[in-house]
């Protein structure tokens, strides 16, 4: 079975409209964060959350109005929603205040916004959670965690340098990064929180990514063995074309699993799949259209066949083919 | 059959029981109740915090708070050493943690004072600066307060790991984090009850035994005032607790005593604790004391017949018995205890003091069924994503699915099996890692097969195809294998908590599925093709 057989895409035609749109969700992802600011989870931001299991569930409302009534800090602050499986009558909240650092204070704030719960007229509940985070702790996390991406990018990129050649390299990590500010821009966009496992996810999707480039660059390599005639451009779109079926159906499996996290991972995996989701298609669509094109930018004089080949007399033919076939391509669009 | 198919046969077939014993068969025993040697459910895969429900906390260890016992301490060897060598010193002051001063020296007796320094170990361990008026500020060594603060963490630790052992949490984990790696993070998988896991492990449980000057009074002005408001250097004012026993303060309410600065019994002195009964019949601790340490009680309550001696636990004066007779070995400690108090309390007291104070930066108590409900959400992803998986290979691979599949298969048995073998502990992300690695030993596969095809389509015999798909690719697997783990690698190394155990599934996945892809995948083709010379066609 085939999904696709001995295709003959031109991808690299479409290099400008794939930096114009890249350029336009990842500036549109900026703005976002930089307007509204990205909603922090617990776990960077600090704070005190409970999760309390009702017999009943009430109403977000409701939980508000037994916050303003009862607890110091008001509901204003408070982030309530309705937690995990609706049959469990589960409702989080989470209030910034964090009590003191002292030992005895810590569980302080948990303490009374469970006791304002309780005392707001809301049917019977166990907590069943709670999470108390210092401010001290975000600011290591999120510390570490750029330490180890920024760290892990500079060690793929000295790989692929190593291995291939630094234009490559460079194709890799730029297709990196756009990944990962595409996804962030997601992210924002459908109002998810960054919590570490959101943040194990981008990793994920940055592994899945140069993954998937260098599988394509593989490629490109031993076709400018195997067709040295040909230009680099050519030969990337041979490389391309050549793996799509790969590119697809691996992209098209990852995806399915993903899409079962998001679909029945709970609510803890809940983020973090949809960041795969997103991760994984556009590492997909970085690959063959940033990545790719990234070297071609970097490597513009070897586009087109060096005119010293022009002495040779086969080579003119060559190009003449390779270009021949370029525009059959373009009149099949057209039509 | 081929010699060395044979042998790649049996290769395959060790691994998958190796793995398998480690790693599925524990949890197909508990499942359906199947017999098990106790040997390798102990090995079996162990669940992490979020999935098993219980407390987690992050405690800090305030350094400075030992760095300035430690320098109170060197103040007061240098002021009694001062004094013995008959040089009269004014103020003696503590400016910061790892910085005091002494104040007066008079001019005519600064060699004499430089001598007495001489015999102390203050010079080693401390600067000393001459300033005007015979001033001497005296400033911690830098080496000395570097390793005085990795002493009080690693003390710390061991102490929370004596009193979590006690605690009886099984399978608990201890470990430093932190930039400074003054960070001590502390997991007790299936407690519940968060309060009482902080109260043992936070609490600071310095025992001392101290003599009573005077007191008890109603208040701290009125415990000065009997020192005409000038309270000698050698004795604090230190509050406890009124009882009924203690006439002309209100039961419960503070009261203070004046006791001795230095403690000829402390917490180190202690053989062991243990929670008892006193005449009353309440809850109570008794505790006994080591050799040395019932030798210098017996004298001290032998030459201090008739005065009172205050038991003080973390500067709070518990109780003040009045010492009718000698007593060597053994005291009680009585207060108003619950039997469960008394019994932490004797918990706390057995497993030593805390070098330093804490803070907790974080805690954290998981319920079970929210645990329960993320394992069980988390395996039916799985299972779906794996399902959908096997179902897509089937159709587009026909017969050469089946490969893939049996592959994947492979694949996580040894993940499991490894991670059983090496302990590691799974987790909510972990579970993630597995889906991943699912998708890249699918990927492997595919790029496989898709080789094959091409080779195929360009018209090679089926047996150069296969052989051709896997050694092209290979070079092409070892390079996104090889990128990945560097990637992993530094998750595992910088990353923190759940990355890192996310790092670790999928390093081990990476490993597993090169082995998969290439080694299980390829013999089980040479299987299927056998000694058939011809093969025509094949099933991809």
């Amino acid at each position: 079975m085939h999904l696709f057989h001995k295709t003959n895409i031109d991808f690299l035609r479409w290099r400008w409209h794939a930096v114009i749109l890249s350029w336009i969700v990842i500036l549109a992802g900026i703005g976002m964060i930089a307007t509204k600011g990205m909603k922090l989870g617990i776990e960077f931001a600090g704070g005190t959350a409970i999760v309390a299991e009702f017999d009943q569930t009430p109403s977000i409302d409701a939980v508000r109005q037994a916050l303003n009534r009862n607890y110091s800090g008001g509901g204003e602050d408070a982030i309530v929603q309705n937690y995990g499986d609706p049959a469990q009558h589960r409702v989080m909240v989470r209030v910034p205040q964090v009590g003191g650092e002292r030992g005895e204070d810590l569980s302080q704030v948990a303490k009374s916004v469970e006791d304002a719960l309780r005392k707001g007229g809301l049917p019977h509940f166990t907590v069943a959670n709670t999470e108390i985070v210092g401010p001290a702790v975000g600011e290591e996390l999120t510390q570490k965690g750029l330490w180890a991406f920024f760290l892990s990018l500079a060690g793929i990129l000295a790989y692929i340098a190593f291995r291939f050649q630094l234009s490559f390299a460079v194709g890799a990590v730029v297709a990196t990064v756009h990944d990962v500010l595409v996804t962030l821009a997601f992210l924002a966009f459908f109002g998810y929180d960054m919590t570490l496992n959101v943040i194990a996810a981008i990793l994920t999707v940055t592994g899945y990514s140069t993954n998937d480039t260098i599988v394509i660059f593989d490629r490109v390599r031993e076709n400018m063995r195997s067709h040295r005639r040909e230009s680099l451009y050519d030969v990337i779109n041979i490389a391309l074309n050549q793996t799509l079926g790969r590119t697809v159906i691996t992209a098209g499996t990852a995806l399915l699993s993903a899409i079962a996290l998001f679909l029945f991972g709970g609510e803890v995996l809940h983020g973090f799949a949809f960041a795969m989701i997103v991760g994984i298609v556009t590492g997909t669509y970085s690959s063959i259209f940033v990545a790719a094109a990234i070297v071609t930018f970097w490597r513009r004089k070897q586009l087109r066949p060096a005119t010293a080949s022009a002495a040779v007399p086969s080579a003119p033919a060559a190009t003449g083919a390779a270009q021949s076939k370029r525009s059959k391509q373009r009149k099949a669009r057209a039509s | 059959m081929n010699k060395n198919l044979r042998w790649k046969i049996l290769l395959c077939l060790a691994v998958l029981i190796l793995f398998g014993v480690a790693g599925v068969y524990p949890i197909l025993a508990s499942m359906y109740h199947l017999p098990a040697p106790q040997a390798i459910m102990n090995k079996q895969l162990k669940l992490g915090l979020d999935l098993k429900g219980g407390v987690h906390l992050v405690l800090r260890v305030k350094t400075d708070t030992a760095l300035r016992v430690e320098t109170e301490l060197e103040m007061q060897r240098v002021a009694e050493a001062a004094r013995t060598a008959g040089v009269s010193v004014g103020a003696t002051t503590v400016t910061s943690e790892k910085q005091f001063r002494i104040e007066g020296v008079p001019s005519a007796q600064d060699a004499a004072f430089r001598q007495a320094l001489a015999s102390t170990s203050v010079e080693t361990n401390f600067d000393r600066a001459p300033g005007a008026n015979g001033t001497y500020t005296f400033t911690m060594k830098p080496n000395v307060e570097r390793s005085l603060r990795e002493e009080a963490v690693v003390q710390a630790q061991q102490t929370i790991e004596r009193r979590v052992n006690e605690l009886g949490v099984a399978e608990p984990s201890i470990a430093r984090q932190g930039q400074n790696g003054d960070n001590i993070r502390v997991e007790l998988p299936g407690l519940d009850d968060v309060n009482r896991a902080k109260n043992i492990i936070g609490s600071p449980g310095l025992l001392e035994l101290k003599l009573v000057e005077q007191g008890p009074f109603p208040t701290q002005e009125a415990a000065l005032q009997a020192y005409n408001n000038n309270l000698p250097p050698d004795l604090a004012i230190v509050p406890g607790t009124s009882d009924p026993a203690n006439a002309g303060a209100a039961p419960g309410s503070t009261i203070y005593y004046v006791l001795r600065r230095i403690a000829p019994i402390t917490g180190r002195d202690l053989r062991s604790a243990r929670q008892s009964l006193d005449q009353n019949n309440q809850p109570a601790v008794s505790f006994t004391l080591s050799n040395d340490g019932a030798r210098r009680f017996g004298t001290l309550t032998e030459q201090n017949i008739g005065r009172n001696l205050a038991i003080v636990l973390d500067n709070k004066v518990f109780s003040a018995p009045r010492i009718d007779g000698r007593i060597t070995d053994n005291g009680q400690i009585f207060g108003s205890f619950t039997t469960q108090e008394a019994q932490d309390l004797a918990l706390v007291l057995r497993s030593g003091a805390l070098p330093a104070e804490m803070d907790y930066l974080r805690e954290e108590t998981i319920g079970p069924t929210l645990g329960a409900d993320a394992i069980k959400s988390g395996v039916i992803a799985s299972v779906v994503g794996l399902v959908l998986i096997v179902v897509f290979m089937l159709i587009y691979y026909k017969l050469s699915g089946v490969n893939a599949v049996v592959a994947l298969l492979f694949n996580l048995i040894i993940l499991l099996g490894l991670m059983a073998y090496i302990g590691a502990v799974m987790t909510l992300p972990g579970i993630a890692g597995f889906v991943l690695t699912m998708g890249i030993g699918v990927d492997s596969n595919v790029l496989i097969f898709e080789r094959i095809k091409e080779e195929l389509e360009a018209g090679r015999p089926v047996r150069a195809s296969v052989n051709a798909g896997f050694s092209r690719v290979f070079m092409t697997l070892l390079d996104t294998h090889i990128s990945a783990v560097i990637g992993a690698l530094f998750l595992f190394q910088f990353g923190t908590g759940p990355i890192r155990g996310f790092a670790m599934t999928l390093f081990i996945g990476l490993a597993s599925n090169l082995f998969t892809s290439t080694f299980v995948s390829k013999t089980m083709f040479e299987l299927a093709l056998g000694r058939r010379q011809q093969v025509n066609a094949l099933s991809i």
